[in-house]
């Protein structure tokens, strides 16, 4: 038998720069076991219910993850609405999944990037943040910001898009879809890129399901997972599509989020053809008195906002299941029987928010 | 659009035979959620199948141990170490236990009754019956106390 070496991995590692550990036990260079390590810098921010009413307490769900801020402050909006029986005006809701499908692409965009990267594929890393640029900058131009957005608020959106302004964004998403055609065709067909990816870090269909995997990871696996298709929000009124591949390998994670990039693209244009006028917000009055678990598709996956009010201003309780904090077991899963080298490879692959687990 | 959100109220020796149910016909374990209340915890136990989506729930005393279901749904024990590590409550037979390590906090079990402020509820107009503090209505969709 082989001698076993505990290798740590994180919380700094070059290719994947937050704080989650792993210690890999190996046999040569083989990995046969990983014990995660989370919690470096748990925030505590569901417990900042008790100072933060449920109105202010959007801005705090909001900057939950940088990537994923939007859709945050999204589900926690819906669960509060569900709650309270708020009518969301239809002209919001087509906004909400405007920015929603916009947070996707930049953050699937940003991994693309971020996988060049750790393949020591430079120049597809800057070129993919590049394309990002784009997203970022409509960001700006429509909300003010380029991260934390704080568009949703309780009974709507903050701001409005006006026609000429969306006209020229769609424009400019379809010279983006160009030069991410140019940009895929590389992640599809290069050779070293196959090299590292395919057959690496493979789950199986049965395996993601009985181990929780969400979002790409599951989809990868043959999953048809989206919460998309539960229609929250204007999604009833879009053809959504879950985007599935079969092989469950590295390779296959990176199909789905390219696809899914093109699909989102696609979305908000029928989202954009269909948009109602009207108003953007209702006045809310009251609070919230019940409880309500909304489910919403992030770009990692299924993430969960669990509300429950008493009728008073601040809230009982806030909690956020993540689409990693779901991942994890099956990234222990996949990490087993991996080489070494391959372990930055497949890690990334399945996305890991940390910032997002550590809320 | 209002998700439908079926909620099941089960005693605690009951958790693991209906966890286990639930396994044999394909549900998913979605996720374990706790919440305080003045005297007790709340466990949500949630599951999904073709988007059908349903909860357990059950109670515990502070200190009551609570049954894990992790031999049943391997991805169950994330969420358990969760629960010991935030809110002090023993969850027995863990298949991967991190003895309390999982979550480094600043303070012990943040989320205990000793340590969260709970809402005050709004005052009772005039001839309106007071409420309990920690007491809700049932989530939309969701029979109180529903046995399929």
């Amino acid at each position: 038998m082989a001698r076993q070496t505990v290798i740590p991995f994180g919380p700094q590692h070059p290719v994947l720069p937050e704080p989650i550990h792993f210690d890999l036990v190996t046999e040569d260079e083989r990995v046969i076991d990983a014990i995660p390590s989370i919690s470096y810098v748990h925030r505590g921010l569901e417990r900042l219910i008790e100072k933060r009413d449920f109105i202010d307490f959007v801005h705090v769900a909001d900057r939950i993850c940088g990537l994923c801020s939007f859709m945050h402050c999204m589900g926690y909006c819906q669960a509060v609405e569900q709650i309270m029986g708020i009518e969301v005006p239809e002209r919001a809701q087509y906004l909400r999944v405007f920015w929603a499908e916009l947070s996707r692409v930049h953050s699937h965009i940003f991994w693309l990037g971020v996988a060049a990267d750790a393949f020591g594929f430079e120049s597809l890393f800057m070129q993919s943040l590049r394309l990002r640029e784009v997203v970022l900058n409509i960001f700006e131009e429509t909300t003010g910001a380029r991260v934390i957005l704080g568009m949703c608020k309780v009974g709507g959106v903050r701001r409005d898009i006006d026609a000429e302004s969306l006209k020229g964004i769609l424009d400019r998403l379809k010279g983006l879809g160009n030069d991410l055609n140019e940009l895929c065709g590389v992640f599809i067909n290069d050779y070293s890129i196959k090299h590292r990816l395919v057959g690496v870090g493979q789950i199986s269909k049965e395996d993601a399901y009985k181990l929780g995997c969400v979002g790409p990871m599951a989809r990868a696996s043959g999953l048809a997972l989206d919460m998309r298709v539960l229609g929250y929000g204007a999604y009833k009124q879009l053809d959504v599509e879950p985007m599935v591949e079969s092989a469950g390998d590295c390779y296959a994670r990176c199909l789905v989020r390219i696809r899914e990039t093109f699909h989102s693209i696609d979305l908000i244009r029928q989202a954009a053809g269909k948009i109602p006028d009207g108003p953007i917000d209702l006045k809310v009055k009251g609070a919230p008195e019940g409880e309500y678990f909304s489910r919403i598709e992030q770009p990692r996956g299924e993430v969960i906002h669990y509300v429950k009010g008493n009728g008073s201003r601040f809230l009982q309780r806030f909690r956020v299941r993540v689409p990693t904090f779901s991942n994890i077991p099956a990234m222990i899963k996949v990490l087993k029987g991996s080489e070494v080298a391959d372990v930055p490879n497949i890690i990334l692959t399945l996305d890991p928010c940390i910032s997002c687990t550590e809320r | 659009m209002s998700e439908p959100q079926e909620m099941m109220l089960l005693e605690k020796h009951d958790l693991v035979g209906v966890v286990a149910r639930l396994f044999a016909e394909g549900y998913r374990l979605v996720q374990i959620g706790c919440s305080t209340l003045p005297t007790a915890y709340e466990l949500n136990y949630s599951f999904d199948k073709d988007y059908r989506f349903k909860n357990l729930r059950i109670t515990a005393a502070p200190g009551e141990e609570v049954p894990s279901i992790s031999m049943i749904y391997a991805n169950a024990f994330l969420y358990e170490n969760e629960i010991h590590d935030l809110f002090g409550l023993p969850v027995t037979n863990i298949s991967i236990d991190y003895g309390g390590t999982l979550y480094r906090t600043a303070i012990k079990t943040p989320f205990s009754i000793d340590n969260i402020k709970f809402p005050e509820p709004p005052k009772a107009k005039s001839g309106a019956p007071a409420k309990e503090p920690g007491k809700t209505k049932e989530p939309p969709g969701s029979p109180p106390g529903q046995e399929d």
